[in-house]
């Protein structure tokens, strides 16, 4: 009650702080030559204030304080202390909360790090970065006010959706904010830049940091909510093609192409304008994503509520937002033609420029696929989906040049460069395709494509391997992502390729045979917890070279009551052992699923070694000049 | 001198627009191939013919209509006009119950017989996939 009017209070105060802020950067950006103090503390107490209101709403949530809205339709008092908290960012309003937290946050860090940037550049940021908050501060206050009040208080609150009463998705979407957040700065500072025409190697070198940063923080959110669809929603796989992750790969996607422009720029000034427009689209496609994912256009969990009152805002405000910042393209940038530095064909820029185009083709099929439908329905009222069959079909066959460039681009240097050891380059890509052959021949489907692909890849990770040896850690962050990338394609390939999956109905006391495999369900047992009760099979799981015992879980869940499946999974090094069970109208046969996926867990660790390498390039700066 | 960064440039540009256009067509033709297109049980009892093509059919699941046997379940999806009979085998969401919306992904035997490959899972009780939506408010 007292933190529902504290939260709301203090969330009105920080957006009347936006317009001093505003006020204080454009009477500071012309008189005096250093950036007012003042700047700096309205920041910090802006940062301050909105904290306070999310702490607020993470008391009513503690405190079961129903007469909050947010709280009523999102808590219940038999839930985990751990899932009231983290049931704070697991709705819509709480989420854009956070969202606002984290710009301010940013806003507060930029202006502490960039000090020894120019002056009129980091005011110019902050305005920009203020009018993005203050276009927040309107969208959660005007449409998805988390602190409204509910009279009569009810006694009891809707309850959290049980699909997200998860470790991981508990901290998936604050990783994720961070990764699209932190691109609001780059989107800020680059056309603050633009303004005062500071596109310089100077800049890239300060936002490459800010790069590294939400590209690190988006591939793990992106990581995470991929793990948690592999185990809580039970799909047995890593990545579906469904358009709530094509909106979170699309920013990525644009973000890693603008991390290899950055370090182009930072080395050789080029591509000025490319990398604007670049920053541009990165926080457009994170603005895109949000729409799309909160205006309930999409099918998915994360559609918390249809309210088309909310998609249009975020629309016009992306409209808004998108036409100033061409504006400013168009009117402050100037490209430098005199100066343009030569380029010879075979050089690190090329490779760069390569990987570009790559990067573009790959971000515009996934575009297309996912605003493609949504398109249709809008002008001829025609539903239909894309699945992953057009994924497959137009993205495979360029990942093989792909991951060809990616393996040999990185060799070559700057400005001018000569290929050595042509000879065993193209040995080792002969090695790699017959080694690939020899694993795939076995399996009569498309075994050419296969071993070209898998050979690529194995390629790649080679030459990575090789490079770790002979460049006595030099661009050690570099070769480690690409390694971990190179592992990552192996893993998932081998997984698709090698996956087994057995869909069955069983009753308690049955098996099911194939071959050498034998699933005998056991036993079931029933148990009551907290806010749900357990149902728990046991499986015998025999085959040709183990024996496994597996639990599945069922669980009906009180508030709201829904059914989830809870799989059972058994991870080795080279394989994880899958199965999960659900009820079909509560007769006695369950729902059987058993899958084996090799390598799954190579899935995982690839993607940690590739933004382990963005980690190290970012504390180890000085270190990789 | 000049005239080879010349030549470089204009090369540049024919690149980016082959690769351009090459995108595009191979984009086009695989939405055209690949694309599932989302029918109610009436629009499929208005079907002239059908061709072997995946599809997408939405609605509720008919009441006392599930079936459950150790390789199969059959059930009715309806949309209170019309309804098909559906034949599946594989993962059962959740959600999936009578009287309760549904999506099912497949391919059409006939006009009232439906060979389903995927049951698409809905994610919250209250949730009702808007193309559901969408026929139930038709009627």
């Amino acid at each position: 009650m007292l933190s529902s009017v504290i939260g709301y209070y203090s969330l009105i105060f920080g957006s009347f702080i936006s317009l001093v802020i505003i006020f204080f950067s454009v009477q500071n950006f012309k008189n005096s030559k250093i950036l007012d103090s003042k700047i700096l503390l309205f920041s910090f107490l802006q940062l301050v204030l909105v904290f306070v209101s999310f702490l607020c709403l993470i008391i009513s949530f503690v405190n079961s304080d129903f007469s909050n809205e947010t709280v009523f339709n999102n808590s219940h008092t038999t839930k985990p202390l751990f899932y009231k908290i983290t049931g704070t960012w697991g709705n819509h309003e709480g989420s854009l909360l956070l969202w606002l937290l984290v710009l301010t946050l940013f806003i507060f860090i930029f202006l502490v790090k960039s000090k020894s940037q120019l002056k009129k550049y980091r005011i110019l940021t902050v305005i920009f970065q203020q009018v993005i908050i203050i276009g927040f501060f309107t969208f959660l206050i005007k449409t998805s006010n988390p602190f409204n009040y509910l009279f009569p208080i009810p006694k009891e609150g809707l309850g959290l959706n049980p699909i997200l009463q998860d470790p991981a998705l508990a901290i998936h979407p604050p990783i994720l904010y961070l990764g699209y957040v932190g691109s609001s700065i780059i989107f800020s500072s680059a056309l603050a830049a633009t303004t005062v025409n500071y596109i310089n190697n100077n800049w890239a070198s300060h936002i490459k940091s800010w790069v590294l940063t939400s590209w690190i923080f988006l591939t793990l959110g992106i990581l995470l909510g991929s793990i948690w669809a592999y185990y809580e929603l039970g799909w047995g796989g890593f990545w579906f093609w469904d358009p709530v992750e094509n909106v979170s790969l699309m920013p990525w996607l644009a973000l890693t192409t603008l991390l290899h422009c950055i370090l182009v720029l930072e080395k050789r000034s080029l591509f000025k304008s490319w990398i604007i427009i670049l920053s541009i689209a990165t926080f457009a496609l994170s603005m895109c994503g949000t729409f799309l994912v909160r205006s309930g256009i999409l099918n998915s969990v994360h559609t918390f509520a249809n309210d088309p009152e909310r998609g249009l805002f975020i629309l016009f405000f992306l409209f808004l937002l998108i036409s100033i910042s061409i504006l400013i393209f168009l009117v402050f940038h100037k490209s430098d033609n005199k100066k343009l530095s030569p380029i010879f064909f075979l050089s690190k820029e090329t490779s760069i420029v390569i990987n570009n185009w790559f990067m573009m083709y790959f971000l515009s099929v996934v575009l297309i696929g996912t605003v493609y439908p949504i398109f249709l329905e809008a002008i001829s009222s025609q539903k239909i989906s894309v699945g992953p069959p057009f994924y497959n079909k137009l993205l495979i066959p360029f990942l093989i040049p792909f991951l060809i460039f990616m393996a040999i681009g990185p060799r070559l240097r700057w400005i001018k460069s000569e290929l050595k050891d042509k000879l065993s380059l193209v040995a080792l890509l002969i090695i790699s395709v017959l080694f690939s052959f020899l694993i795939v021949r076995n399996f009569n489907t498309n075994y050419l494509l296969n071993s070209i692909l898998i050979g690529s890849a194995f390629y790649l990770f080679f030459i990575t391997v090789q490079d770790f040896f002979i460049k006595k850690n030099k661009r050690f962050s570099q070769n480690i992502a690409h390694f971990g990338f190179s592992l990552l394609i192996l893993s998932i390939l081998l997984n698709s390729i090698f996956s087994t999956e057995i869909i069955t109905n069983l009753k308690v006391g049955e098996s099911y045979i194939e071959d050498d495999l034998k699933i005998e369900f056991k036993d079931l047992d029933k148990e009551n917890k907290k806010n749900y009760i357990s149902f728990t099979g046991t499986f015998y799981i025999k085959d040709k070279s183990s024996n496994n015992i597996l639990n599945p879980e069922l669980r009906i869940y009180n508030q709201p009551n829904i059914i989830t499946s809870e799989a059972d999974i058994k991870i080795t090094l080279m394989q994880d052992n899958f199965i999960t069970i659900n009820s079909v109208k509560n007769e006695d046969y369950f729902n059987v699923r058993y899958l084996v996926k090799p390598f799954m867990l190579w899935i995982w660790i690839s993607v940690l070694l590739v933004s382990l390498g963005g980690l190290i390039s970012l504390f180890n700066k000085k270190y990789e000049k | 001198m000049y005239g080879r960064k010349v030549k470089l440039r204009f090369l540049f540009i024919i690149l980016i627009l082959f690769s351009l256009i090459l995108s595009t067509f191979l984009i086009l033709k695989s939405l055209e191939e690949n694309v599932v297109y989302f029918q109610s049980p009436s629009d499929i009892k208005l079907l002239e013919e059908f061709r072997d093509k995946k599809i997408r059919v939405g609605g509720m699941v008919k009441e006392n209509s599930i079936k459950v046997s150790s390789e199969k379940i059959n059930f009715i999806i309806t949309d209170f006009k019309n309804e098909i009979n559906v034949v599946y085998s594989g993962v059962i969401p959740n959600l999936f119950s009578e009287g309760k919306g549904v999506v099912a992904e497949g391919y059409l035997k006939d006009r009232s017989f439906f060979k389903a490959t995927k049951i698409l899972a809905k994610h919250d009780e209250n949730y009702m996939p808007p193309e559901v939506k969408a026929i139930l408010e038709e009627k």
